[in-house]
């Protein structure tokens, strides 16, 4: 479930103003259940202390 | 169809030509491939020439390469030039021609193999179904009617089908892992960094990866060490020399620390995923199971890195040509676009965080088993699953186990394994540290010598 407290709709008119989108031809129900998946997986993913000093590591050392 | 190794030494002992084995395999393609959906483009003339030219050094007596005579195609996210890059979608249809091919189908065609044609995939690989709204879906050769797994589907196809022994695929997310596990291949994704990305057609450059799928662990080490080595062509490759694994493959599990991956990979999928992992580690003799941290967070940082990162990719797409995407690929892309940028980069610290999880727990082990996909093949069509009394949709979460093993790079090959009484498979990841894609092919050869996986021509195709 997503925040109740989350309008994803508010999102989508002000993002797509933002960015230039018409979105005339996207349905905009399924961008609204992509955002709420999204918004329920960043408080997953974010919900976490990381030190300021926190790099992130997209090269591998052996 | 034999496998890559086996036409090679064919060939190179006088017992076929290249043009004979060529010439039954484009057979092969024209047959079969209406049903399977694998091929977009088949390069017969290319495929004939490159033969002649294998034969007539032959005959020269010149020394032939380790896949001299081997064909094998590619996933179109690869430039083949002289054909447009079309990554599963419409719009790159008005692409022009590549003026050079990748640097992978160089390397393998360096050993000798043929490129016969470009594959089938989901639009712009953002898809673990194998469908494709412009081209029809890829179906799986065990089973007409369900998925092959995406998004490298008609790589899947292909070489389920006996179409090739060898195709390229890219891993994002899981789209080399998911087919394989589908469609009943091994897999190898190998370590972010290894193998040159160069002129192929991206997704998400924190995550992509390209790697090959076969029907035999050997034809897997053979085409990954044919395509090792520097290419200053991709930037974000990794400063490794090139490491041979074939010659490692039978080298068996001693000394090999094996377990199971539990937590996170032990639930939210079918049993048949779950008894998969359990039979492996029983012929493994793994008998720990350990946890790795925080795993569902590592899924839903990737998640939202893929969207955010795919969405900047192809933003001034979706401006201009909204229209003609798939309108599966379409949406989730538009809500790419509009995720907060702070979200994104606290999830690449995650990232951080995680790998340094990853490390501490390769001190204490060599190689983790984990489900690759948490169901058999869904039906073409489906849209949703029910996994642990929840339903959800199919399409971004067949890579629920997939996705934080790549979140952190590391090497994997899915190996497939079979149930009795069951038309379709279900692979297991085998997972090593970074830059020990010799591991996970010796444990996946251990496997297939016993009989435990195996990667069998669909019967409809033998």
């Amino acid at each position: 479930m997503s925040d109740p407290a989350f309008d994803a709709d508010a999102l989508i008119e002000a993002s797509a103003r933002l960015l230039r989108l018409d979105l005339s031809g996207a349905d905009l129900a399924v961008v609204r259940t992509h955002l709420e998946t999204a918004e329920r997986l960043a408080r997953v993913a974010l919900d976490f202390p990381l030190e300021d000093e926190a790099e992130p590591a997209p090269v591998f050392v052996a | 169809m034999t496998t890559a190794a086996g036409t090679a030494r064919a060939v190179a002992s006088g017992e076929i030509t290249a043009r004979e084995t060529t010439a039954a395999t484009l057979a092969r393609i024209e047959k079969h491939n209406p049903a399977l959906g694998a091929f977009t483009a088949v390069t017969a003339e290319r495929a004939l020439a490159k033969a002649a030219a294998i034969d007539a050094a032959r005959a020269r007596g010149e020394p032939l390469g380790a896949l001299a005579g081997a064909p094998f195609a590619v996933k179109n996210l690869f430039d083949v030039k002289g054909l447009a890059t079309l990554a599963g979608s419409k719009i790159n249809r008005a692409r022009p021609p590549a003026s050079a091919d990748s640097t992978l189908i160089e390397r393998l065609e360096a050993a000798g193999a043929i490129l016969v044609g470009a594959l089938n995939m989901g639009e712009y690989a953002y898809d673990f179904t194998g469908q494709n709204a412009h081209d029809g879906p890829s179906r799986n050769p065990h089973d007409l009617g369900h998925m092959t797994g995406g998004s490298s589907g008609g790589s899947g196809a292909a070489v389920a089908g006996g179409l090739v022994p060898i195709a390229l695929g890219s891993d994002t997310n899981g789209s080399i892992r998911v087919p394989a596990s589908l469609c009943g291949l091994f897999g190898l994704k190998p370590t972010y960094g290894r193998l040159s990305r160069a002129r192929s057609f991206p997704f998400v450059a924190s995550f992509d990866h390209l790697g090959p799928l076969a029907r035999s662990v050997e034809d897997l080490a053979l085409s990954y060490d044919a395509m090792q080595g520097r290419d200053v062509a991709d930037s974000a490759q990794a400063l490794r020399a090139i490491e041979p694994t074939h010659p490692s493959i039978e080298g068996g599990l001693k000394g090999l620390r094996i377990a199971k991956l539990g937590g996170y990979f032990a639930r939210g999928a079918e049993p048949c995923a779950f008894e998969a992992v359990a039979r492996v580690a029983s012929a493994l003799g793994a008998n720990t199971t350990i946890e790795l941290p925080e795993s569902d967070r590592a899924r839903a940082a990737a998640y939202l890195v893929t969207m955010a990162e795919g969405a900047s990719l192809h933003l001034e797409r979706l401006r201009a040509r909204m229209a003609d995407f798939d309108p599966d690929v379409r949406d989730r892309l538009i809500a790419g676009a509009m995720l907060p940028g702070a979200w994104i980069v606290k999830a690449q610290k995650f990232r951080g965080w995680f790998r340094e999880q990853v490390a501490e727990l390769f001190r204490h082990v060599d190689v983790l088993l984990a489900p690759a996909t948490p169901t058999r093949a869904p039906k073409l069509g489906q849209v949703t699953f029910t996994l642990d009394g929840e339903e959800m949709p199919v399409r971004p979460n067949m890579g629920i186990f997939t996705q934080p093993i790549s979140f952190v790079g590391l090497p994997v090959v899915a190996a497939p394994l079979w149930t009795h009484g069951e038309s379709l498979p279900i692979g297991v990841q085998i997972i090593a540290p970074p830059w020990r894609e010799d591991l996970c092919l010796r444990v996946a050869r251990a496997l297939e010598r016993e009989g435990v996986a195996a990667a069998p021509l669909a019967a409809g195709f033998a």
